[in-house]
């Protein structure tokens, strides 16, 4: 909105599209579900802070899921943790978007063979849209999941889906 | 007071419940015991004047394959030395007697010890998983551990 602000002579009408005006909303507020599992919380907690500063992109951390859009699951995927991953999930409003980030909650990372205790990639329990690679990923790595995520958001459309 | 001595008091103390040591060429040396002594051992060298082990540095289960085995790492605080004891137990009774009541600290190790390997630290107040979640089957470190194919629902293996 700052784009428009103060450009017109007297007060105005901008016109477009449900859609865009939606997605614009949805993309540039994403609230973030707040915790971290492991060391890509670190990564995590780094992204948010003054040097990367995600608060630019909207993304604000909250503590509770029913105030989040984005879940990020940053780390290590126990199966103790996997039934409350998925209880959070369920608790957050939709429409809701899952960033999966690093090398443990994509895949189960180094955990893949003799992790007894570890759910093998966290689309297991729930649906994920972006997936971060990384072990850890680098804040920058995180931001650009969060950028591919908002192009998504924005290619999204009320209109039913047809039939193809 | 060095290993030998911490020996030869235990030795002294309690003679044949003491059955084995390796005091030398070792980083910690180390006796076992008799498992079902190790709570008489444990109040004696906490509370004996020349040892005063007032700290369990670490509670450490061990599978050695067809024996269970708990690990003591104890410190002085006064002494400023250090000494471990070992005791093993089969497999299929794997009884020890719980050190909780000398040392506070072995409250959540034995616990763990219990979770991973199935110990039975009998005496213990409260003896249930601290790590795994409570409807876990099967106690994972033990060398004969399946991974399961499911739990709740949830694929394991990759």
């Amino acid at each position: 909105m700052g784009l428009l602000d103060q450009k017109f002579e007297s007060s105005n009408v901008v016109i477009t599209t449900m859609d865009d005006l939606l997605n614009w909303a949805r993309l540039s507020s994403l609230w973030q579900m707040q915790f971290g599992l492991a060391c890509c919380a670190i990564e995590m907690m780094a992204a948010s802070a003054s040097n990367f500063d995600m608060m630019r992109f909207g993304v604000i951390p909250r503590a509770t899921p029913r105030q989040c859009d984005v879940m990020i699951v940053s780390g290590t995927v126990t199966l103790k943790m996997a039934s409350r991953i998925k209880r959070l999930y369920d608790q957050m409003s939709e429409p809701r978007y899952v960033i999966s980030m690093g090398s443990c909650s994509n895949c189960g990372g180094p955990y893949w063979e003799h992790g007894y205790h570890v759910l093998k990639g966290v689309d297991r329990v729930i649906p994920v849209d972006v997936y971060v690679p990384g072990c850890p990923p680098r804040p920058e790595a995180l931001i650009e999941g969060l950028i591919k995520l908002q192009e998504k958001i924005r290619n999204e459309s009320l209109v039913q889906k047809k039939a193809v | 007071m060095t290993a030998q001595e911490i020996h030869d008091i235990l030795k002294a103390q309690f003679g044949d419940a003491v059955l084995e040591a390796k005091l030398e060429n070792v980083p910690d040396p180390f006796a076992k015991v008799q498992a079902d002594r190790i709570l008489d051992i444990a109040a004696f060298v906490r509370g004996d004047e020349r040892l005063q082990f007032d700290y369990l540095m670490c509670l450490s289960g061990v599978d050695y394959k067809g024996k269970l085995g708990v690990t003591y790492h104890l410190y002085s605080m006064v002494h400023r030395h250090k000494f471990v004891l070992k005791v093993e137990v089969p497999t299929d009774a794997p009884n020890v007697p719980s050190v909780e009541s000398v040392w506070k600290t072995a409250d959540w190790h034995e616990r763990e010890a219990f979770d991973l390997y199935g110990l039975n630290f009998t005496g213990h107040p409260d003896l249930r998983r601290i790590l795994l979640p409570y409807d876990w089957e099967g106690h994972p470190l033990r060398k004969d551990y399946q991974t399961p194919e499911y739990y709740n629902g949830m694929k394991v293996p990759y």
